[in-house]
């Protein structure tokens, strides 16, 4: 049976003063999440189109995928694979609220903890990604 | 304590219909009645349930692929004509970049359709738009499979 009357926890966007919804933490990964799908999605687009060019000829893969090679695609590839490693944890947080009896209540520590995971593989994600593009450019040889 | 319940029958299972005008009293009745989406019994439902379903698999697929690619061995800058057709030497990797392709591109078509149906304002706009979506499926997974299929590793020489 439901209640109007909810007691407000701290951080809850209810306890806020007024009655425009503001969200919180999770209408906020529901924005993130939204942002890093559709990025996703467009550049899919643009992936399945360069890779097809493996059906064209060799030259012309090799030609295209060097723009990947460039260093600040090279950093677009970080931002890349950061939308859609938040987009696959979140989704696994998003699952478990759906499917989990016990997910709706801990909706909010579990987005921390995504976002602590996201920064634990990123950190060594990005250096890995970027490592040789720093060394050519400011290696030398 | 108030208790206020959406549902009639639920604030008073047992009540005449004037307990349950008392029991909602204070919630406006809606503005409009209430309709079936239209497009088939329940596939709003199937597509809530197909975005979870092939989400789960897409972890597996495109993390596993982003971390092959782009993070192991020197991620993208071993790329070449030469490594993607030593990949698909492999039924293995041709399989799982078939699968990858169907489900992100379906998954991806199917959040992108409820992001158009959010925003557009317009009917004529939201039809338009997801034409346009659909078309860009159907090139997608249409050209990707051909791709996968017909890749001919001989013209490496």
């Amino acid at each position: 049976m439901a209640s109007t009357v909810v007691r407000p926890r701290r951080g809850d966007p209810g306890a806020r003063r007024g009655s425009l919804y503001r969200g919180g933490e999770g209408m906020w990964s529901w924005v993130a999440h939204r942002i890093t799908g559709v990025l996703t999605f467009f550049f899919l687009f643009a992936h399945v189109l360069d890779t097809a060019l493996v059906r064209v000829s060799p030259q012309s893969y090799n030609l295209i995928i060097e723009t990947y090679k460039n260093p600040v695609v090279n950093l677009m590839e970080v931002g890349l694979v950061g939308a859609v490693l938040f987009h696959a944890l979140n989704g696994i947080r998003v699952m478990t609220v759906d499917f989990w009896s016990k997910g709706p209540r801990y909706q909010r520590p579990m987005l921390w903890g995504i976002l602590g995971v996201w920064v634990l593989v990123m950190i060594p994600g990005t250096y890995f990604m970027l490592a040789r593009t720093f060394s050519n450019l400011f290696g030398g040889a | 304590m108030t208790t206020v319940s959406p549902n009639p029958a639920a604030a008073a299972p047992t009540g005449s219909a004037e307990a349950n005008q008392e029991s909602y009293r204070g919630i406006e009745a809606p503005n409009s009645a209430r309709r079936r989406v239209t497009g088939g019994k329940n596939f709003e439902m199937y597509s809530w349930l197909f975005m979870r379903m092939s989400g789960i698999v897409l972890v597996v697929l495109v993390l596993g692929h982003l971390f092959i690619m782009n993070i192991l061995d020197g991620g993208v800058h071993r790329i070449d004509w030469g490594f993607v057709a030593g990949r698909w030497a492999s039924p293995f990797w041709q399989m799982w970049d078939l699968t990858m392709l169907w489900l992100a591109e379906l998954h991806g078509a199917n959040g992108l359709r409820t992001v158009i149906n959010d925003y557009s304002r317009k009917d004529g706009t939201r039809f338009w738009l997801t034409m346009l979506l659909y078309a860009s499926v159907v090139l997608t997974i249409g050209l990707g499979s051909f791709v996968i299929f017909t890749f001919d590793p001989s013209m490496g020489g």
